[in-house]
């Protein structure tokens, strides 16, 4: 038996074919994946992401303890209600994870991946020995992301009353708190919405309101078409300890001003940028029918690349992948699928963002 | 528990055959579909192709794998469903309604080898 959220009852009573995700038992779908992700672009749905962890960092060193273990800086945020996304590196400059980190009234939360939490944590643990810092894991922390264009006005009409009036106020990449409840106007699926991190005695009463008030519950096959379609990275595919933000679609997470902050794996960083990054990720469209999936092998000219996340994106009704090919691609490339060789187009990685297709 | 016509014959590999004046017409079984996910591209054979029982004949690509479909008895693809192309959905939605090909049999004997409805979910482990 894999790890459950609170709400794993709710998603069986739902019709969720489940699926192991980590060593979680998530909600794969509740009947139709792209169906799902149809209603996400047109209007909202709710995620159940009570499987990621929840860190708290606090103590009179949280700021410059952050500013070291984390490649983009903290010192950036200008106040209590920002946030930022970075990768947390090791010291060759490979990617440990990637994360959303809040600057709080007291102290920053940081949100990570639930299959690396373990890891993280040792990782976080570790770095904060004999620092004035403190590292807590909030276990009884459940998440909740409401995804879409109608998503905060339906979750503000939901909810009423301060929460409401706070949910108005947020402006993209901003969080507040309302009795207990931290609510964030941040997401994974390049729509507008709202993730809301709460108590887990209160995550299954907030999730039974919203799918009581006709919001589509979303299982984690929409998530994934969803965020690819964003050309939003995933851990484990796009990201791994092997490869560096230089070549993963981070270089603007990296924050190398001001030149005097150390962070670790900054010197492998500079030193991989001076030599030229040897690769990048791109976006591919498969015109033809078919599907790309990861791993399959991407030829261009002379050289060879690697599909590390494939899909059918619905809202584009054709296949995309975001691959990792080397720096100089020419525009059109082929992939091998089941061992023929399909021509692909090769484009900016982000294909659809609040609902218009880019590419 | 998936839904198994009991007028259907069904192959291990999940394809049902119904035999309807003289040819046989194929499709998935709801087993199959309930398995793969959401159906996003199908490839038919063409029309006019002979082939054998348990011939790779066509393809049914879903958001999650790739699947081949098998031919479940010996004979000459005589129509294939030009509708699905435009539908793939409907495989989810109507495994028994969405048929892919027909097949006129060159032995209609090798029915009789294909599952029924009860040998079918024995074999599924319903």
């Amino acid at each position: 038996m894999g790890l459950r959220t609170p709400l794993y009852d709710q998603h069986l009573a739902l019709g969720a074919r489940m699926v192991d995700f980590g060593g979680w038992e998530m909600p794969l779908h509740y009947g139709s994946q792209v169906e799902e992700h149809h209603e996400v672009r047109r209007a909202c749905g709710v995620f159940d992401v009570s499987h990621m962890a929840v860190v708290d960092v606090v103590g009179a060193g949280a700021r410059e303890w952050l500013r070291h273990v984390l490649a983009n800086d903290v010192a950036r945020l200008p106040g209590p209600g920002h946030a930022l996304y970075s990768a947390m590196l090791n010291a060759r400059g490979g990617v440990i994870d990637d994360l959303i980190v809040y600057r709080r009234e007291e102290g920053y939360r940081l949100v990570v991946n639930a299959a690396t939490r373990n890891k993280d944590l040792a990782w976080l643990r570790a770095q904060a020995e004999g620092q004035d810092v403190e590292v807590i894991e909030r276990v009884t922390t459940a998440i909740l992301a409401v995804q879409g264009p109608a998503s905060r006005e339906r979750v503000a009409e939901l909810l009423g009353g301060s929460r409401a009036a706070l949910i108005r106020k947020l402006q993209p990449f901003q969080a507040g708190e309302d009795h207990g409840w931290f609510i964030a106007r941040t997401g994974y699926t390049g729509e507008d919405g709202l993730e809301i991190l709460l108590p887990a005695d209160e995550v299954c009463g907030l999730f039974n309101d919203l799918v009581g008030a006709g919001i589509t519950p979303i299982g984690l096959g929409a998530r994934d078409t969803l965020r690819v379609e964003a050309g939003l990275n995933l851990y484990g595919q796009e990201l791994d300890e092997a490869h560096s933000p230089w070549v993963s679609n981070l270089g603007w997470t990296v924050a190398l001003e001001p030149p005097t902050r150390a962070f670790n794996g900054r010197a492998a960083l500079e030193a991989e940028l001076a030599e030229g990054p040897g690769s990048r990720l791109v976006g591919l469209v498969l015109e033809e029918r078919g599907v790309l999936r990861a791993h399959q092998v991407v030829r261009l000219d002379n050289a060879q690349g690697e599909v590390t996340s494939g899909s059918f994106s619905p809202t584009l009704g054709k296949s995309i992948a975001l691959a990792r090919v080397p720096r100089q691609t020419p525009e059109r490339a082929e992939v091998e699928i089941r061992g023929k060789w399909y021509p692909v187009r090769v484009v900016k990685p982000t294909f659809v963002r609040h609902g218009k297709i880019l590419i | 528990m998936s839904n198994i016509p009991a007028e259907l014959r069904y192959a291990e590999s999940h394809e049902w055959a119904r035999l309807e004046d003289g040819s046989v017409t194929v499709g998935i079984s709801d087993h199959a579909q309930e398995a793969l996910g959401d159906v996003v591209f199908i490839e038919l054979p063409e029309v006019g192709k002979t082939v054998s029982a348990g011939d790779q004949v066509a393809v049914v690509e879903s958001v999650k794998a790739a699947s081949d479909i098998y031919a479940p008895v010996s004979g000459e693809v005589i129509a294939i469903n030009e509708a699905l192309a435009d539908a793939p959905e409907s495989v989810n939605g109507e495994p028994y309604g969405a048929w892919f090909f027909k097949i006129k049999p060159t032995d209609s004997a090798e029915l009789d080898k294909l599952l029924d409805a009860a040998g079918y979910q024995t074999a599924i482990g319903e």
